[in-house]
């Protein structure tokens, strides 16, 4: 048989490990089949199975983590075998427990425990509660399937499982526009973000015959691992990664989706863009920061491109009027500070111990945010008044000319959206609209007359102009 | 070498005398069952010509009946249509299943049965008279559908009759021309311009668009997810053409896949959607048929499989709301999610399963296409990346519009039926399990791409077993001239 689970050794370690992995599967599992079924499980059953899930994987990751410490060994490979293997093409199934990964997989299975915990109340009786969950099993098995990744297409896998669990909960609350409106544009950021991974997945293929990280950074346990590549070929590769983790993590060009996804429940906006899903960008660029150490031009790229996006969160943040969305360019902030950390070389533990505190206090603010506001509302009766307006002493440093084209600029969320739609999608959706058109007239002319029967159950509107607003 | 039981040829013989005893059955409902009898008779079959298929290890084996012995080499299967045949019955059976009762009386039962029988017909066949006759026969259905319906038909006669003069007089001038490897343009290009034709290549693919306008739905899905266009390529063109047809029909096709989905974007009716979403992934089949290298080619065969399995699950899924709310405009919200969950979650599973999403049967095809057709092209092949990814903006866009947006009030319950869950629960299991367990299916495709690239190979004068010699070069060049 050309593919096999290899026979694992029943090691504490490797038991430990495969508990891990297989946590989030049985979870989509035990969730999904019955979804699929028509006949979701009860609010009670869906809340015990969730925690279950959420505690085994914790101590199983904790687990992991206390053997690696205690028996002194830096990384751990759990080689399930090739999923397909091919003359020429191998699909290896690989997690990789190491100083990256394990504390990403911690952090995945704290947060998402709480979340789940805390979403159990906050969306009782609401409709979509199963559907809730179920996307929130998919969005955890990518977690950790990204997290652990051992080769690049096991990466691919959870990116894309990410992905579009993390659209269908923004697109939550679905019999409004809005946030249906929203979640599409998360999902076309997110798909040029796949693409760019996919790309890189298979110029890796091309150029070393596998997927496996380490033919692409050497056999050393992370962070000490060196690139095996030569010449241009870091860059290339490590471009379309950046490109991939711009897209996932909203930093510019790509920012204009992080406000977008607050449309969405509290529990998921809290756990999935102001905590994890927006790390992972950082989180890639990490697994490959050898790259970046052979190419001095890749790093000056992912430094200008985090200190840009740092410059821009902190600006919108300022004019924000909502809370949930000062809260998701705060954590752009961030974020930028944690690629440009990753660009400019400093300890690779740095950027790594700034993701893990910055997503766990993103995390209590947004579960505080919507009580803070109560909070504020009741202090200011007590008192009788209004509480002082925050104004930033650095406001004192800009100059008044700049003021407001800052303050229109940051309101406007730099453009950035309106850029986009105005120089890349009207150009293309043109584009086609005009081969419609054309296709039209030319089996118009064929069939002697009107050639589209489909013309009757048509509205006024155009499909993706919900993208302009 | 022969399988054990004759089961290719009941598989044919089946719903062929299932077409004429339910043409003479007045009452829709009793016309209904006897074809799903018929169907799920031909499915029983060819599952078991598959399961016998593989238990012979062969390159080819011959049906044993009386009737397949007489004709020859027009009964007979190999790596690449064994599991084909099962496939195309299994479209044929759900969509005979999911056929609501308030379409019965539009569609054609007798029709559908006949038109299965000749699909199985095509796919047993490895005669190059045989493939075309049949596929000329093919054609026929939807045409007197059209007629029948008082529809234009002149768009679909036009394609489709350029399709078999093309096919027919590209393979005469092949035949003429002898066992010479290289063949003049006036071989080569009538065979690229037909495959292009049955494919939907562009400029060649508005016939597929104005099927799906004006055909029944089911009519239009099972005349084109069993991609026929790529038999006839990997039946006809691939051993014969050289290789810069076969690059140029590949780039064609890239750019298809490319448009089609970019296509597929702007449209705003969901037939018109799904046909450009057909186009696309029947043009990235083709890329990948062309590249002529294995992984591309495992790649193509895959998505050929996953991809006719999740298009007939989309198609069908479109067609149970289609049959709820009439055509389906992709201009305003319809918010039917809380009426019909369980459509709404298959739609985005075959959706998913289409553009290769991960975990379903079409991730490991797109990805092995993709590494293919890199290899080929090596910079353009990333066009196919960017068909998928638009493919799949188009599909949450589609579902977006179709399932959410606003709340649907409806007086009548909307909730699919037995027959529809059977039908879309079956389907979402194989597009599932075929992504969780693809080692099932790859390396069975793999072995077929290695046979396909070999007939572009010389015939190797030793080196093989002496009854396999005999058999993979009779089977490996041209068919003599008659």
């Amino acid at each position: 048989m050309p593919f096999m689970f290899h026979a694992i050794a029943l090691t504490p370690l490797n038991l430990l490990g495969l508990t891990v992995v297989a946590v989030p599967v049985l979870l989509v599992a035990a969730l999904g089949l019955p979804f699929l079924y028509g006949r979701p499980l009860s609010e009670r059953w869906i809340g015990r199975i969730v925690q279950s899930g959420m505690i085994v994987g914790l101590l199983a990751s904790l687990g992991v983590l206390g053997l690696m410490l205690a028996q002194g060994t830096r990384s751990v490979t759990l080689d399930l075998g090739h999923w397909v293997s091919l003359p020429h093409f191998h699909f290896a199934f690989k997690f990789v427990f190491d100083r990256l990964s394990v504390p990403f997989a911690i952090l995945s299975f704290v947060l998402c425990g709480t979340i789940g915990a805390f979403a159990n109340k906050y969306l009782h009786r609401e409709p979509g509660f199963a559907r809730f969950f179920m996307q929130y099993a998919l969005f955890v098995m990518g977690m950790i399937f990204t997290s652990l990744a051992g080769t690049i297409e096991s990466l691919f896998f959870g990116w894309e499982l990410v992905g579009v669990s993390s659209a269908m909960l923004v697109a939550f609350f679905h019999e409004r526009t809005a946030p249906v409106r929203n979640g599409l544009r998360v999902w076309i950021v997110y798909r040029i973000s796949d693409a760019a991974l996919l790309v890189a997945a298979v110029v890796l293929h091309h150029l070393r015959g596998e997927g496996d990280f380490s033919a692409l950074m050497g056999t050393y346990p992370w962070p000490e691992s060196h690139t095996v590549l030569t010449g241009n070929e870091p860059l290339i590769i490590g471009l379309l990664l950046l490109v991939a983790a711009a897209g996932k993590s909203a930093l510019v060009p790509f920012s204009g989706w992080l406000p977008r996804a607050m449309e969405g429940p509290t529990p998921s906006s809290a756990v999935f863009y102001g905590a994890l899903s927006v790390h992972l960008g950082a989180y890639l660029l990490l697994r490959v920061s050898p790259l970046l150490d052979a190419s001095p031009t890749l790093s000056a790229l992912v430094l200008i491109l985090g200190l840009v996006s740092a410059m821009f969160g902190a600006l919108a943040s300022r004019a924000q009027t909502d809370v949930k969305c000062a809260l998701a360019f705060a954590s752009l902030t961030q974020v930028g500070l944690i690629v440009a950390e990753i660009g400019a070389g400093l300890p690779r533990y740095i950027p790594l111990v700034h993701i893990l505190g910055h997503a766990c206090l993103r995390t209590l603010q947004f579960l505080r945010a919507s009580s803070v506001l109560t909070d504020f509302r009741q202090l200011e009766n007590a008192i009788g008044s209004r509480l002082p307006p925050f104004s930033s002493p650095l406001g004192r440093f800009v100059p008044a000319a700049l003021r407001v084209p800052l303050y229109r600029l940051a309101v406007q969320r730099g453009y950035l959206d309106a850029l986009l739609f105005e120089y890349i999608a009207r150009p293309v959706l043109g584009l086609f609209r005009w081969c419609d058109s054309l296709e039209r007239r030319w089996t118009d002319f064929l069939s002697g007359g009107q050639s589209r029967e489909s013309d009757r159950a048509l509205g006024a509107a155009s499909t993706l102009d919900d993208l302009s607003l | 070498m022969n399988l054990d039981l004759p089961l290719l040829e009941l598989a044919i013989l089946i719903p062929l005398a299932g077409a004429a005893i339910v043409s003479r059955i007045g009452n829709s409902d009793q016309a209904r069952l006897w074809c799903l009898g018929f169907c799920g008779a031909a499915f029983a079959c060819t599952v078991g010509e598959w399961l016998d298929f593989h238990t012979l290890h062969a390159e080819i084996a011959h049906d044993p009946g009386l009737l397949a012995r007489s004709m020859g080499d027009f009964l007979e299967i190999d790596a690449l249509s064994a599991p084909l045949l099962p496939l195309t019955a299994l479209i044929y059976l759900l969509t005979a299943i999911a056929t609501l009762r308030t379409k019965i009386r539009r569609f054609s039962f007798a029709g559908t049965l006949l038109s299965l029988a000749l699909a199985l017909a095509v796919l047993s066949c490895r005669n190059p008279w045989g493939i075309i006759g049949l596929l000329a026969l093919r054609t026929v259905a939807p045409y007197l559908e059209l007629r029948a319906r008082g529809k234009p038909t002149r768009v679909y006669v036009l394609h489709m009759a350029l399709f078999v003069v093309t096919l027919a007089a590209g393979w005469l001038f092949v035949e003429l021309e002898g066992l010479h490897r290289a063949h003049s343009l006036w071989a080569v290009l009538p065979l690229l311009i037909a495959v292009l034709i049955r494919t939907g290549g562009f400029p060649f693919h508005c016939w597929v668009t104005d099927l799906f306008e004006h055909a029944t739905f089911g009519t239009a899905l099972l005349y084109l997810t069993p991609m026929m266009g790529a038999y006839v390529a990997v039946r006809l063109v691939v051993p014969i053409a050289p290789e810069w047809v076969l690059q140029s029909i590949g780039l064609i096709s890239l750019a298809t896949a490319v448009y089609s989905a970019g296509m597929a974007l702007v449209q705003r009716e969901a037939r018109r959607f799904f046909s450009y979403i057909y186009l696309s992934h029947s043009a990235l089949v083709l890329v990948g048929l062309e590249t002529l290298n294995p992984i591309g080619l495992t790649g193509a065969l895959c998505v050929w499989l996953s991809a006719a399995l999740s298009l007939a699950g989309f198609g069908l899924t479109l067609r149970a709301l289609e049959a709820r709310h009439g055509r389906l405009s992709l201009t305003n919200y319809h918010g039917v999610y809380e009426h019909t969950p369980l459509l709404a979650v298959c739609f985005l599973l075959t959706g998913f399963a289409c553009v290769g999403f991960p975990g379903t049967f079409g991730f490991l095809g797109t990805e092995l296409l993709v590494d293919g057709a890199v290899q080929t092209f090596p910079h353009i092949g990333v066009a196919v990346v960017i068909a998928a990814a638009l493919n799949g903006i188009a599909v949450v866009q589609a579902y977006f519009k179709l399932f959410t947006g606003t709340r649907h009030v409806s007086t009548v319950p909307l909730q699919i039926g037995l027959r529809e869950r059977l039908a879309v629960l079956s389907l979402a299991a194989l597009i599932l399990g075929g992504g969780i367990f693809p080692q099932l299916i790859v390396p069975a495709r793999h072995h077929a791409a290695e046979r396909i690239l070999s007939q572009r190979e010389p015939p190797k004068p030793a080196g093989l077993h002496p009854g396999e010699t005999a058999q993979f070069s009779a089977k490996s060049r041209p068919p003599k001239p008659k």
